[in-house]
């Protein structure tokens, strides 16, 4: 893998920040686009933009090949079986919703269980405590090991009869934890639960097979995987779907339109409700293309390597927490201490590097973690030893400037 | 943007109050009790205010967040002790302009106008404000 090849294909990361180069350690909350990606989103609204599945003409047969090409292209991705499985929306919150408004509220009761993990990230949580409230269902965690890891032990022994769905994330947003997601999709199986899992850290950065591990639904976003903002995927087993009513209604989804009452489009049109995010979808396809040229397991091995590059430098940081296992996807939560990582993060800010602070909408884990707040720095294709070595710097930087002349 | 550029956001006087609050604590009399956060980044504070005849006879807060927003909450007790309800609101209003950048009357504002460096930095500004909301809305509610 060239990265300084990579690199140049992102315009972004071409510029001075602060007076310093660009330093974007901030991927896991959104990636940078290369230009492949922008310029096919200009493409379409230059060449093609029209709406879909409805036009007669050029124009609408054009961006309606591009639409469902894409829809294609995930199936390809993640190795569904059909298109009707892959159901285009705005984003991973909006997938995990679908399942908890749709198929929990049709299928929990009273006395059934949702069991999840405190690592969740909000999105694959409220949902969840949502259905508990309206279905009286209980929602029951899994507990996390020192490291912030699952014991396969302790899915086996909370899973039961009882549990109607299991729902966890693919990898920890704020510990990189790589969940065993297979092995806990057959435990669930073997309780006929439904596994979901939130894959908006996993599929930018894992080689994922939907097949091979078995998961019911499973729920990513474009905007971390080199794609536009506003496009996600959901992906569900097709005879689940078939079962499920929509949870919007509109325009693009119907079949038959009566005064009274009306019939739902065929998989997966019946769960996209109005005009759907065409560009979106066609810069996501071209997304997938990018990444797939590079090789999705060269891309997970550089940032494994990365993170355990982070790791070892930043533990050479007198007074630095690091949090999360040995074995980690591509990103690092710290704090320092007796500096808040939002001053940290505006130091960093100051010297070029883009690091994320806050609660990382896991409050829970905070609470897990027993702090308010943490930094952290994210890797993807485009970050280099370099970049983790400016980091270090930066912290030590901090660390002199919140140190020394306020005392 | 070199490190000390930064001097303009963490003033002397704002690490200090950091280091040492002011009015950090709780009240042993009965008072209005406030807890408010910024859920963007999970800052909390708690602040409490003793409220006799339209007249701020104490105040004490306790919380976790940033320098800023800590120095900003300690800075806003010890200004806002003994200070008629209405100028204390006045002064909350004169603190939101000069997180807009416009410039206030510095004499009213003392040490607080050390804070005026945070309007340069858009990211810290909920920071800064986060006890000075706690602060209205307790005396609304008073």
């Amino acid at each position: 893998m060239d990265i300084k090849a990579i690199k140049e294909q992102f315009p972004i990361l071409q510029q001075e920040v602060n007076g310093h180069p660009l330093v974007y350690l901030d991927s896991s909350a959104t990636s940078q686009k290369p230009i492949q990606v922008i310029e096919a989103v200009n493409d379409y609204y230059k060449q093609n933009n029209s709406n879909v599945h409805r036009g007669v003409h050029t124009l609408g047969s054009r961006a309606t090949d591009q639409y469902e090409g894409a829809r294609e292209k995930i199936r390809e991705f993640i190795n569904a079986g059909s298109t009707k499985e892959i159901i285009f929306n705005r984003g991973t919150t909006a997938g995990l919703n679908l399942v908890a408004s749709s198929y929990a509220r049709d299928n929990v009761g009273p006395d059934d269980e949702i069991v999840i993990t405190p690592m969740e990230h909000h999105s694959n949580l409220i949902p969840w405590q949502q259905v508990a409230k309206v279905t009286g269902a209980r929602l029951v965690y899994l507990p996390l090991q020192e490291d912030g890891s699952i014991l396969l032990d302790d899915v086996k022994n909370i899973v039961n009869e009882k549990t109607k769905i299991v729902a966890i994330t693919h990898v920890s947003n704020v510990l990189g934890t790589i969940n065993p997601i297979k092995e806990i999709a057959e435990i669930a199986h073997q309780h006929q639960a439904v596994m979901v899992v939130d894959g908006a850290q996993g599929a930018p950065h894992i080689n994922v097979d939907v097949q091979d591990i078995d998961c019911d639904f499973y729920a990513f976003s474009g905007h971390k995987m080199c794609g536009p903002t506003g496009i996600g995927v959901l992906y569900g087993k097709q005879e689940l779907l078939e079962n499920m009513e929509p949870i919007e209604f509109g325009g693009e989804m119907i079949d038959f339109v009566n005064l009274h009452d009306s019939t739902w489009k065929e998989l997966p049109w019946k769960f996209e409700g109005g005009t759907p995010i065409i560009a979106g979808a066609i810069g996501l396809a071209a997304a997938i293309d990018f990444l797939q040229e590079v090789g999705q397991d060269e891309i997970l091995a550089h940032e494994t390597e990365l993170a355990a590059y982070a790791l070892e430098q930043m533990r050479t940081i007198d007074g630095i927490q690091l949090y999360g296992p040995e074995k980690r996807a591509g990103l690092v939560t710290f704090n320092l201490d007796d500096v808040h990582p939002h001053d940290t993060a505006t130091v960093l800010d100051a010297e070029g590097i883009a690091v994320r602070a806050g609660h990382h909408c896991a409050q829970p884990l905070m609470k897990w973690l027993d702090v308010t707040a943490t930094a952290r720095a994210s890797f993807y294709l485009y970050n280099t030893k370099e970049d983790i070595d400016l980091l270090v710097a930066g912290l030590l930087k901090t660390k002199e400037y919140f140190g020394n002349g306020f005392e | 943007m070199a490190l000390n550029n930064l001097d303009t956001l963490y003033r002397q006087v704002i690490m200090d109050h950091y280091k040492n609050p002011r009015n950090k604590g709780t009240l042993e009399k009965e008072s209005v009790t406030v807890d408010m956060n910024n859920p963007t980044c999970g800052d909390r504070i708690q602040l409490q205010l003793d409220v006799q005849d339209g007249i701020v006879k104490d105040a004490k807060f306790q919380g976790e967040g940033c320098s800023i927003s800590m120095a900003s909450a300690s800075m806003m007790t010890q200004a806002i002790k003994g200070m008629e309800v209405e100028a204390a609101l006045k002064m909350s209003e004169a603190f939101s302009e000069m997180m807009l950048g416009h410039d206030v009357d510095s004499e009213e504002m003392g040490d607080i106008e050390a804070l005026q460096g945070v309007s340069k930095f858009p990211a810290r500004i909920k920071c800064a404000t986060l006890a000075w909301k706690a602060m209205e809305k307790g005396v609304h509610n008073e």
